[in-house]
Formats: C-alpha cells, structure tokens, sequence
C-alpha cells in the first residue's frame, strides 16, 4: 500500500504508523460536560464500512501527522493532508 | 528410453546424471526433472495421500497434483516439490514420497479396501471417540500415513532475501498475451516488470507449434524477451511466481538458486518479491482440464497440454502407444503432433458427436482412429496398460501405455480473485472467467478466455496499450502481428457417468465421485461445505485440477447450473511459499536490529554481562573473578555507589531537544505537573498522562536557555513519547510554537553516583566551579565542558538516591568519557554498574519504573497523585478524574517488607489478609518489583495494594504457589533507603 505524503511523495505504508480515528476533536475540557466529552472522544468509535479518516505518522519520513481518507473494503486511499494544514483550515 | 530422436528445447550435448528414489539416471540441461523421469521410463514417482496409489506425472506444469518428490537430503531437504518444476541439475537427488516401504510397494495401499470407511468426513465421523484415542492411536497413525512428505530437522543453512520494486506495468505471465503486452507497454516509455514462474519465459509458445509474425512461436519468445531485457526500464524475472495480492502490493517469489544443488556464493536461495505496480496484467495462461472417470488416476493418464510439452518442448513421451480423449480442438492438435513425432496414436475419442471438417480430414490422412460421441469408461492397470471405451457401438478395450485427456481450459484466474472477487461461469468458453478484477488489474489471453493465438495477441497489445496509457504514456500504433494455431474450439466435459472404480476428483487428497456422492446425501449443498468435508481442493495445489470438476459435479448432483453453485474463495498463495522467502533474513540475531550503546565496546572489555532492553543491549552486571553468582556481583556494585561511587551509561534514555518560545505552556499540557515556572538551568521531574488517565511515561526535563529545554524519556518508550509529542504538536495545538527532534542518537551519557561523584567529576570538568554544590544544586542543569574542550552538558539528577550527575557528551566521545571517569575515580574506587544494580537502588529508593508504570496505573496509583497540578488542562486530567480511577480502594503504592528476614520477596507475589484462603476475593494486590537489598541486607519490594498507604504497619499474606512462597510480611513505605533524601543534597 502506498500512502501519498504531502511532503515526501509516494511512500510504502511500512514507513507510517496508524494511530486511529480522525473524526474527532479534543473537547474543551473547561466545558461542563467535559467528562462526558472526553469518554466519546477517547473511547467511542464508528466502524464505517466505506471511506474512513485516520491519523497516519510518518515516523520513518518527515515525521508529519497526516489525515487519511481511506475506504476500508478496498483500501484505497482518496486524500491525503498535512494534519497541520488540516487543523487550521 | 523414451527421449523422442529429434527436437526439443533440450541442450544433448549437455547430458546431466541424477538420481530418483535411489536409482542413477541420466538427462539433459534444459530438462525437468518430470521430463527426464519419463525418458527413463519411470513410471509411478509417488503414492497417493489417502488410499496410497500408484501415482504417475500428471502435468508438466505448477499444477502437478501427483508428483510431489522430496529433493536433496541433510540441511537442504526439501519436501514436496513438484517434478514438473524442478529443473535438472547434474547431481541431483530426488525421492518419492508417502511410500513405505518403497514407490513400487506400498503397504499402506492397503487403505483403498477400507476406502469404505475413510471415505468423505472419515475424520469427523471415525475420530470422534473415545477422545483418549486421539494422542494414543489416532493421531500418530494419520500422521504417519497422511502427511504429504516430511520437513528437514536441520537449520536451513541458505540465505533468502526481500525486495521491494515498483513499477508502471506488473505483466504476470511471459506467454504470448504477456510477451505481447510487456513490449507494448515498454516500447512506450513504461516502466515494465515482467515474472515467469519457468526459467525459460515464453509459456506455451515453448509447447505449441505457432507462428507469430513469421516466427516460430519459442523463437518469437526468446527475441521479445532479448529485447525486453535489453530496455534499461525493464525487468525480467524468470523462475519467479507471484504468488498474490496483499491490498495493491503483488508478492512474488524467485527461485534464485533453487536449480542448483547449492546457491551460489554470496546469492539467496530465494528471493521475496514485494511489487507495488501501477497497472497490472494478469496473463497468466490457461490449462488443461482433467475428466473425471474410474481409473483417471492411472499412471499414464496425463493432461493433453502436459503431453503435448512433453513431446514439443523436452522431445519426451510418456507412452509408445497414446490414446487422447478429449473435448476440444487443441487435444486433436496434439495428437498430430504426437503423430507427426512418430509415436503411435491408438485412438483420438471425443464426447462431441461431430468434429470439425479439416481436423477430421486430417485425421484420416494420418490414419488415426477416431472415436465420436465416445468416452472413456475405465483405465486399466496399475501403470496404465488398457482403457474402455464406451461408444454408439458398444463398449471396447484398447491397448495403450499413455491416454491424453482434456475436458477443455481452465483459465489461471486464480490472481484476479485475491480481493474476493468471484468468476462467472461463461458456457460459451466453458470456463471461470473474472469480469471484474481487482482495481488496477487487467487480463489478457488465456487467463481471459482467449484460447486462439491470434486473440492472446490481441488482447495483450490492447492491455499493454491501456496500461501505459494509463501511466501516462502514449503508444505509437504497431502493425498487426499475423498469426496461426490450431482451433480453439470445443466444449467444457466433465466426467464419465458411471458406477464402476475409484474416479477421482482431485487427486491430491484422494476425493473420488463417491465421496462428493456422500456429502450431497449428507446434505452439504454449498461448494465451501463440500470443500472441508471432503478436503476437495484442500491439497497444496490449492485444487487447481480439481475445483471446477467437483464444482460441476456437486451443481449436477444438486440440480443447479455451476453458476448458481458458485465457487469457494480464492486466497494466496497461489503456489507454495517456503517459509524461508517469507522469513528472509529476519530469523536470530537478525530478527530486529540490535542498538549498542556508546560504551558497549568498552563494558565488554571490562567483561560485562549484557541484556536486552528494547532494542539496546545494556550492560546488565560486571562480574569480577571470584564471585559465585550475579548476585554477589550486584551487591559489590550497590554498596560501592553508597559508599564510594559508581557509574553507568545511561545514554538509552530517549532525548529530546525542544525550541521555541512556547516550550513551557506545550510541556504543561502534556505533562501532568508545571513547566513554564522551571528556572533556566534547573531540571525537574514529571509525569506524562494517556488521554484516558492512565500514566504513559516518566522523566527529567531541564531548561538550558530562553527557549531551548532537553527532555528525557524511558528507554522502552522513547519512541512512543516522541511520536505522541509530534501529535500534540501538529494535531490538537499546531498554534504553539514549538520545534522538536530526536537527539537520542547524538549525545552519550553517564551517571555517576556516590558520595565521591563530585570529587571525580571535577577531576574531569574543564571548569571544576560550576560544578561546586552551590553553582550546580540538586536539580541543577549546565553546559560546559570536560576531558579539555569536549562540550558537555552537566545535570545533577539521582536515580540511586546518591549525590549524582548525568554527563552527556556527543555520542562519539561517550567511550572516552567512560576512560576519563574510570581514571579520575581510580583513587576512589569507582565502580561501573549494569542494570541490575540501578534496578536494585531504585528499589531502595521506591522510585517507580517499568513494572508500576504498566499502563494501567493513575499518577495517584504510583504515589504521585501530589504532583499533578490543578490549575491546569493537561492530556489525560479529565478522564484521570473519572469516578473508577479516584476510588479510596484502588490498588495503590507501597513497599513490603518480609518479617522473616530470610524469605525472598520476588515480583508477581499476591497479598492476601493474613490466614485467609487464597482465592480470587481475598486478593488485595501484588508485588511488581522485588530485589535483594544489598544495603538493608534483606529482599524489599514494592507493589501495589488495595488501599495503598493506608495499609501501611499491616501485616499480610504473601502467597506464591507458583514458585512456592508463603510467608508474612509487613506493608511500609516504599522508601526504604534514606527516605528524606539527604544524600543526594551534600
Ligand atoms: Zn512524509
């Protein structure tokens, strides 16, 4: 599997790791139901059967945390973005 | 002999001597050794698995189901190799398998008169009971009479290697289709891999008599591949076979040394192909289809494709007098050629009532018997001496040593499946054929139904054209090659109607009509049921020769058409993968790198002992002459730190150097105590959280400017903390201005510990003042320099509750530093010290590491719940304060001591109440670290209890059944060993 790193290229999936979901976002844990928020953020998850975004690392490359589209039954993989860029836009 | 006078793609001047079941027989390079077993007339070279039949050479390709041979003998024994695929080599030494005592007599054909009773599901239904039977009786017995050839006890000694290779256009197949398509594609710009599974590429272009373009079919084979070799874009991979599809990753494997009794020097053995292509053509051809009939597992009976390599290609026959029964065209070819070779064609006997004009004609010309609206009822003899043949005029017997069968093509489609894609049934071609491969992938040629020449053609230039096209590159129009072939007609026949013999389905695991018979009346309807409770296509063939026919068979039986029955699921490999390709060099030392530390060649010169932690190898003791065990070692190591000093490399530690103005606000939100106070020139402990709560990792960080701070991780998790701080950074706070990198690598450091650490320390320190108690107080962080302008960075940091310092320097300077240490200390009595004896102190120390910080524990659980700061937001603080994770009776930190001093703490140790029975309820806690104190004289451990300090002056019950412990001891505090800390403060 290749994974198309903004930075670096075309590069084999050996030199990314995958860390999980990337639909979610830190809660702000100043707000009242935080503990609540921070449940569904660390621990629930949904399983879609189709296209999925995922934090991929590239620690065998420039060390970027990607945000990755990727359809769980063929594996193909539709975007790939810097999580920094990701993040502030 | 049976070697034909003319012809073949075989080198005569090059005569090679091997030697098969014992007996010495002579070949030719360029031979199989398949083919030189049937120029020497050799017959039977295998027993069948379950009924132990006389099995002969079926094919003279990678779907052999019968002559599985073992090859070589010591460390290179090999089991089950297909003759059909072993090159001939002068030396070799082959053996039959599933025989005892030997290839002509079989005790075990004993079996085929109880067939009755080891017929379809025999396992299930016989092996059931009484269970105790299994290891006594059953299990060595089909093991001893079932196994399929016996795996070598020795190490392979040969080297195997991984590749990785990227491509344009992956072309599976170097037949005409492939040949085709890899030179239009390539002639465009593409970049082209191209893999043949023989050695000589040109797949049935070798076998069949065809034209192309005006040359001969091996001909037109060798110039396409000259000129393919000769495009510095392309490789050519011989004796290679992908083998699958893994996501868009093909994998393939080539046979680099396997033609040879021994790989040359400095060359693997195999090699492991990892291609990851843009476009791929599958091309992998067609073969023949067996017919099921009594006696079709007769040596003698051969696929028509096989025999017709045989004679064109290796200018061997397997027979003097040769009947083909068959159901297409090609098969009729086949016999002229058979004919035209000077072997005697007994009969050509075909299902179909009528038979094209010409080939009819062509027959009679050649004189040849031809039987229409015939087939085969029964062969004869335990080497094929007679067949019955059952026609519109009754029943015959005919004479024959060999019989040719084809009951139509079987496309290799096998590939285009890997992603669970499932071949339709196409009655116009009478074959599976895939209309939907996986993405990327295109097939041409017989693996696409396209059994005439001038269609492979075709379909491999249109295939490579879309190929390289669709990489972007454009292809210039090429004439037209003409063609010429034999008809590619005919009609898919599976099997004789008839209750007489054993007819076999797949011939591999022995599964007949009979049994697939059985299991429909059992009521196994779906093709996967059948398939496991009969084995069908459960052999190492992956049931190439046999899927379709008991497919076809099972929807007859069923009353349904073949597609409605559907087929079992393809997976890889497609042929064998020896475990050494998969393995490759990663096997021993070489599993996963080794990572040394600065100062690993000088701890071996002292005669260090070393261990592994994570990928490092520390030093773990340095045993001194005359001491009887480790013990006894580490415990001279701790008292000389207490009392003197003593040093060890501690450069494992994970580093990292932070810069940027907004270090300390990132640091407070990633650690669960207060950064952005911490003075430049101090360093100061903490504790880093996971998001759920739970402590992930611990260590010291000190500010040496404004804006540059060096953090310190745990050794096992450095890179886990790195890549976690990376995330941080980018993903949830990519406002912070911050840049972080790995200088673990970069800087060697060594602890010095002791009452005497100062007095060495300055000994080396190119500004012995900055190091004096007041300039470098506890906590303190430098940059200096030492050994004479050798830049260091100086932190007075303990970890064994001595006055202590961490000296780092760049790494290349780490074993000169280690010299300088040992020279300045001499006077002291310096001691270097491994592993052991900082685990040891630490323990006396009750400092937490990797057995506390297991992943499950809170910072509060470790004795550090103070620590974390409740003015701030950092990672982990909410759901640390979740209801489960704050309860008073969690498991929390504490030391034990034994009351009787002489009984050994040891980790892993349960705490009960004190006489209460040892179960599960009763459990209070455990000890997760223990030690022989060298410095208390008595074993000490921590661990955690229910209710933790609370408990502490209780007396419990330690219990060890596993090691056999049970004795008293007292809960206490974990610091055991100057619990004010004034040591480190002189
Ligand atoms: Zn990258």
């Amino acid at each position: 599997m290749l994974i198309d790193c903004p930075y670096c290229g075309a590069r084999d999936s050996h030199e990314f790791t995958y860390r999980g979901d990337a639909t979610g976002t830190r809660p702000d844990p100043a707000a009242e139901n935080a503990g609540e928020a921070f449940h569904d953020y660390v621990y629930l998850r949904d399983n879609p059967a189709g296209d999925h975004l995922g934090w991929w690392y590239h620690g065998a490359g420039c060390r970027q945390w990607l945000k990755v589209s990727r359809n769980t039954l063929t594996h193909a993989i539709n975007a790939v973005r810097l999580a920094r860029d990701e993040v502030k836009s | 002999m049976s070697r034909l006078a003319h012809g073949g793609l075989i080198d005569r001047s090059r005569p090679l001597a091997f030697k098969f079941a014992g007996k010495s027989y002579a070949g030719y390079a360029g031979d199989t050794l398949a083919s030189a077993l049937i120029a020497n007339d050799v017959k039977i070279v295998g027993r069948s698995f379950k009924y132990h039949r006389p099995r002969g050479i079926m094919t003279a390709g990678s779907e052999e189901p019968n002559a599985l041979v073992a090859l070589r003998s010591g460390a290179r024994h090999e089991p089950n190799t297909r003759a059909t695929m072993v090159e001939l080599f002068d030396g070799l030494e082959a053996f039959g398998q599933n025989a005892f005592p030997s290839l002509g007599f079989d005790a075990m054909a004993v079996n085929q008169l109880l067939s009755r009773f080891i017929g379809a599901g025999f396992y299930y239904k016989t092996f059931m009971w009484p269970k105790a039977f299994w290891e006594l009786l059953y299990e060595p017995v089909v093991r001893n009479s079932a196994g399929i050839g016996i795996a070598g006890a020795e190490p392979d000694p040969d080297h195997y290697e991984k590749v990785t290779a990227y491509c344009d256009v992956l072309v599976i197949g170097a037949g005409a289709a492939g040949l085709t398509a890899a030179l239009t594609a390539a002639r465009a710009g593409a970049r082209v891999i191209i893999a043949d599974e023989d050695h000589l590429p040109g797949g049935r272009l070798n076998s069949e008599n065809v034209v192309i373009g005006g040359h001969d079919g091996a001909q037109y084979a060798k110039a396409a591949i000259a000129e393919l070799s000769s495009l510095p874009k392309v490789r050519v991979l011989t004796r290679t076979t992908v083998f699958g599809i893994y996501d868009d990753t093909y994998a393939a494997v080539e046979r680099v040394g396997d033609h040879l009794a021994v790989p040359e020097a400095f060359k693997p053995r195999q090699k492991l192909w990892r291609i990851i292509p843009k476009r791929t053509i599958l091309a992998a051809g067609a073969i023949s289809q067996p017919i099921v009939f009594p006696g079709n597992d007769r040596p003698g009976v051969m696929l028509a494709q096989g025999l017709q390599t045989y004679i064109n290609r290796y200018a061997v026959t397997p027979g003097q007098h040769v009947a083909f029964f068959a159901s297409n065209d090609a098969a009729w070819t086949v016999a002229f050629e058979a004919a035209k070779a000077g072997i005697d064609v007994a009969a050509i006997i075909d299902p179909r009532p009528e038979i094209r004009a010409d080939l009819a004609a062509e027959a009679k010309v050649r004189g040849l018997r031809t039987l229409l609206g015939a087939v085969v009822e029964q062969a004869h003899g335990s080497t094929l001496k007679a067949i019955s043949v059952r026609g519109s005029q009754g029943t015959e017997r005919i004479a024959v040593d060999a019989l040719a069968v084809s009951g139509g093509h079987s496309p290799n489609i096998q590939l285009a499946c890997h992603h669970r894609g499932r071949p339709d049934w196409n009655e116009v071609k009478g074959a599976l054929l895939v209309s939907e491969p996986p993405p990327g992938m295109a097939i041409a040629g017989a693996a696409a139904g396209h059994f005439a020449i001038s269609a492979c053609v075709a379909s491999g230039v249109e295939t490579g054209t879309k190929a390289a096209v669709d990489c972007g590159y454009s292809v210039a129009k090429a004439p037209v090659l003409a063609c010429s072939g034999h008809s590619a007609d005919g009609s898919a026949f599976f099997h004789v109607k008839t209750q007489k013999g054993f007819a076999f389905v797949d011939l591999q695991t022995d599964v007949t009509v009979k049994d697939i018979n059985i299991a429909v009346r059992e009521g196994f309807r779906s093709v996967e049921h059948l398939k496991r409770y009969t084995a069908l296509g459960m052999g190492a063939d992956q049931g190439k020769l046999s899927n379709l026919n008991g497919l076809a068979i099972l929807a007859e039986k069923t009353g349904r058409t073949i597609q409605d029955t559907g087929t079992t699921i393809y997976r890889p490999p497609y042929t064998s993968v020896s475990f050494g390709a998969l393995v490759g060099h990663h096997r021993g030392k070489d599993f996963r790198p080794t990572r040394l530390t600065p100062t690993h060649f000088w701890a071996k010169k002292l005669g260090a002992k070393f261990t592994e932690t994570g990928a490092w190898l520390r030093a773990q003791y340095f045993p001194k002459p005359g001491e009887i065990d480790w013990l006894q070692t580490v415990q001279r190591e701790v008292k000389a730190v207490r009392s003197s000093a003593g040093m060890i490399d501690v450069s494992t530690f994970g580093k990292i150097d932070l810069q940027g103005p907004d270090v300390g606000q990132f640091l407070d939100r990633v650690y669960v105590n207060t950064f952005s106070t911490l003075p430049v020139g101090k360093a100061r402990y903490g504790v880093m959280l996971r998001e759920d709560g739970m402590v992930m990792d611990d260590g010291t960080t000190a500010r040496l400017s404004d804006a540059q701070w060096v953090m310190t991780t745990t050794t096992v998790n450095a890179v886990k903390v790195f890549s976690h701080l990376e995330y941080c950074l980018q993903v949830l706070w990519p406002d912070l201005d911050v840049r972080m990198a790995s200088i673990s690598e970069q800087w060697a450091q060594i602890a010095l510990a002791g009452p005497n650490a100062r007095k060495i320390l300055q000994k080396i320190a190119d500004e012995p003042g900055r190091v004096e108690n007041a300039a470098l107080p506890v906590m303190g962080a430098t940059q200096t320099s030492v050994m004479g302008g050798i830049k260091a960075r100086i932190f007075r940091l303990s970890f064994s509750g001595e006055l202590g310092y961490e000296v780092a320097v760049p790494a290349r300077y780490g074993e000169k530093l280690a010299e300088a240490l040992v020279a300045a200390g001499e006077q002291f009595g310096i001691t270097p010290y491994g592993t052991e004896a900082l685990a040891m102190m630490r323990i006396e120390k009750g400092h937490v590491s990797g057995p506390e910080l297991n992943g499950q524990t809170t910072v509060t659980d470790i004795g550090l719940g103070k620590m974390a700061s409740k003015k701030k937001d950092y990672i982990g603080r909410t759901l640390a304060e979740r209801p489960g994770l704050v309860d008073e009776n969690r498991l929390g930190f504490v030391g034990i001591m034994p009351v009787n001093k002489k009984n050994v703490v040891r980790a892993g140790i349960h705490l009960l109440p004190l006489g209460a029975p040892a179960t599960v309820e009763n459990d209070l806690g455990y000890i997760s670290s223990a030690t022989q104190s060298a410095t208390l004289g008595h074993a000490v451990g921590v661990g955690f209890l229910k209710g933790g300090p609370k408990r502490i002056g209780e007396r419990l019950r330690a219990f060890d059944p596993l090691r056999g412990g049970d004795f008293e001891v007292e809960i206490c505090s974990p610091h055991f060993y100057d619990p004010q800390g004034d040591r480190v403060r002189v």
